[in-house]
């Protein structure tokens, strides 16, 4: 990847997680561990390799995104909206009655969000779906599926899984957000999942294992799923629940979290600084 | 029986803490209590549960399904599993395990659907269930709860803990206000009349009972003799009651925390339907809409489930 490349979807993806937490600060509450993890995923996504159009989003010939772990809408919202799907301001009535924008991604609400999603599982089924109909209807497009380590304790999930590795789907990208931690803990002592690579690779995939905070691997890993014809593929992003802000890597139950206590906000308002600060270091650059 | 507490402003403890507590407590007494949790202990306050009980306390990951086909497995092997997760998981997600495996397999299980309704707030209308009452209705021998506060519900969850069959009970797992003093006792297939009138009659359930005791007070102030009905028990309903309260009133509502498609406004009216009772009746409740985010106050208001709308309701049918 060219520098000028990187940085620019470093600053992408700074502006994405800056969003997320200045919503979440601002909502007092909300998903943000989660969110956090996938923000370099979502700059790479939103940065590069979609296809799509803001000003059409709607657009026939489009490549399409599931974020079936739903709870993280926070993240996607701030990356349609640093892409221009909707005014940036939106991002502040978060959960507000009569918003455009609520906390499970929800398609008749919001431009740029191509399926509802919230209950965990489901978004796997509606991506095989939107697979194939790209597909049936001729068009050389891909679905972005984006599926959360604890979701995947859900059995519709495998029942997708297989149904893509199998069909050897190959217009659908799954990536796994391995961020270790669910709602009510580390998944290892939920649901112990062994190696999620290797059940993938047992089902089929073609896998990858990337750094989740690596803009340049994610965005290979991409490139990569693309040049597999034969098999679907999953791309597994080792990530940290929280990821980019110490404060809340660390903290011990960081999947909904609170803006009450002082010491959340001083957190919340110290990595907004230094986020702003380095976007506006890079821009000035620019 | 019951009293009514002299000060309806107040709220109680936390329903989730209440519930879990008292589930807490049955196990002391009771070793075939078991408690399944998917996910939610954050939620729902399980962990109380598990701290007490950690050997009858299973956490089976994000996966609903799965969570009730192993409750009807404990039953088989003489358990009593309490399970939990929020109500639209708890009904439509589960429901063919719940109906097979469970109901019709005749297993025990004791189903805490959480956030029912309106209640849902920030989770918004994909979490939102409105429609978990029909679907548990539509089960032979299901009995469905939906208490109105902290005392109802600690009430409830000891009455079932020793029962066979599918008990379903749908509570806010935020604190309401308190209706009953604690001590109050109910009856499965009891509805209790919380204030007498003979003008008009609201039966509702849940933590929607004070709104409609605000709703007869507004009403009493403007010369309308109002009676409010606690329909607790969804099914079985007391049929009796409902009866024998509606003969002579000019204007009856159900106020239903629900779609008035299959909730207790349904099931009313087919009770009255079917005894050739014909009177003013209208069912205050959701539209046959989908929920939304919001506060639970903004989406009360929203949904028209406000002690207003109850009122208005019952002023419509007078004119
Ligand atoms: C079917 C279903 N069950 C339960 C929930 C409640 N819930 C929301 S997020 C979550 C944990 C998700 O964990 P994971 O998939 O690992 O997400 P992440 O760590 O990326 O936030 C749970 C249990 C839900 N949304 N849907
Ligand atoms: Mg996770």
């Amino acid at each position: 990847m060219e520098k000028a490349e990187l940085k620019q979807l470093q600053v992408l993806a700074a502006k994405i997680r800056y969003d997320v937490l200045d919503m979440l600060k601002h909502r007092t509450y909300g998903h943000l561990g989660g969110s956090l993890s996938i923000v370099e995923l979502m700059a790479v996504l939103y940065g590069k390799q979609l296809h799509v159009d803001p000003k059409n989003p709607t657009m026939e010939d489009r490549d399409m995104v599931v974020l079936s772990k739903g709870h993280c809408g926070p993240a996607w919202y701030s990356a349609l909206a640093e892409k221009g799907y909707f005014p940036k301001e939106a991002l502040y009535t978060l959960n507000d009655g009569g918003t455009m924008l609520p906390s499970h991604p929800d398609r008749t609400k919001t431009p740029g969000v191509d399926m509802t999603t919230g209950s965990l599982g489901q978004g796997t089924s509606a991506a095989v779906g939107i697979a194939l109909g790209q597909k049936m209807k001729g068009l050389d497009r891909y679905t972005y599926l984006i599926v959360g380590d604890g979701e995947t304790n859900e059995g519709q999930c495998w029942e997708a899984f297989m149904y893509l590795a199998g069909h050897r789907v190959n217009n659908c990208i799954t990536f796994i957000d391995l961020n270790k931690r669910q709602l009510d803990g580390y998944t290892k002592d939920i649901l112990y999942p062994f190696d999620m690579a290797e059940k993938m690779k047992a089902f089929g995939f073609h896998v990858e294992t990337v750094k989740g905070d690596d803009i340049e691997a994610i965005d290979n890993a991409i490139n990569n799923a693309k040049a597999v014809k034969d098999q679907a593929s999953c791309i597994i992003l080792d990530t940290i629940k929280g990821q980019g802000v110490k404060y809340f890597e660390d903290m011990v139950s960081n999947h909904s979290v609170k803006f009450t206590s002082q010491e959340v906000n001083d957190a919340a308002d110290k990595a907004l600084a230094e986020l702003r600060a380095f976007i506006e270091k890079e821009e000035a650059h620019v | 029986m019951f009293k009514l507490v002299n000060d309806r402003t107040q709220k109680g403890k936390e329903l989730r803490k209440v519930a879990m507590e008292t589930v807490a407590d049955v196990m002391n007494t009771n070793d075939k209590v078991v408690m399944l949790e998917a996910d939610l202990a954050g939620a729902s306050a399980s962990g109380i549960v598990q701290k007490a009980h950690p050997d009858r306390y299973i956490q089976v990951g994000i996966a609903e399904a799965n969570m009730v086909g192993m409750a009807a497995g404990l039953s088989l092997e003489g358990f009593r599993p309490f399970i939990h997760t929020f109500a639209p998981f708890a009904s439509r997600r589960v429901y063919d395990q719940m109906y097979l495996s469970g109901a019709y397999a005749f297993n025990t299980i004791n189903v805490f659907g959480t956030d029912p309704g309106f209640t849902v707030a920030a989770n918004g209308g994909t979490h939102t269930s409105f429609e978990d009452i029909a679907l548990y209705r539509a089960i032979p021998n299901v009995v469905i709860l939906d208490p109105a506060d902290a005392t109802q519900l600690a009430w409830a969850v000891r009455e079932v803990a020793p029962l066979d069959g599918i008990h379903y009970l749908r509570f806010n797992r935020k604190d309401v206000r308190n209706l009953y003093e604690p001590g109050s006792t109910f009856q499965i297939g009891k509805a209790e009349i919380l204030k007498e009138g003979k003008d008009a009659l609201i039966i509702s359930a849940g933590q929607l009972l004070n709104d409609a005791l605000d709703a007869a007070e507004k009403l009493e102030a403007e010369g309308v003799s109002t009676e409010v009905i606690d329909l607790v028990s969804i099914k079985p309903l007391d049929a009796e009651t409902v009866l024998k309260e509606v003969a002579g009133k000019k204007a009856v509502i159900t106020v239903d925390n629900h779609n008035i498609i299959g909730g207790l406004g349904s099931a009313v009216s087919e009770v009255l339907a079917e005894n050739g009772v014909s009177v003013p009746f209208k069912r205050v409740g959701v539209k046959d809409v989908f929920g939304q985010v919001g506060t639970a106050a903004y989406l009360q208001k929203e949904f028209g489930l406000t002690a207003d709308d109850m009122a208005a309701t019952i002023k419509g049918l007078l004119k």
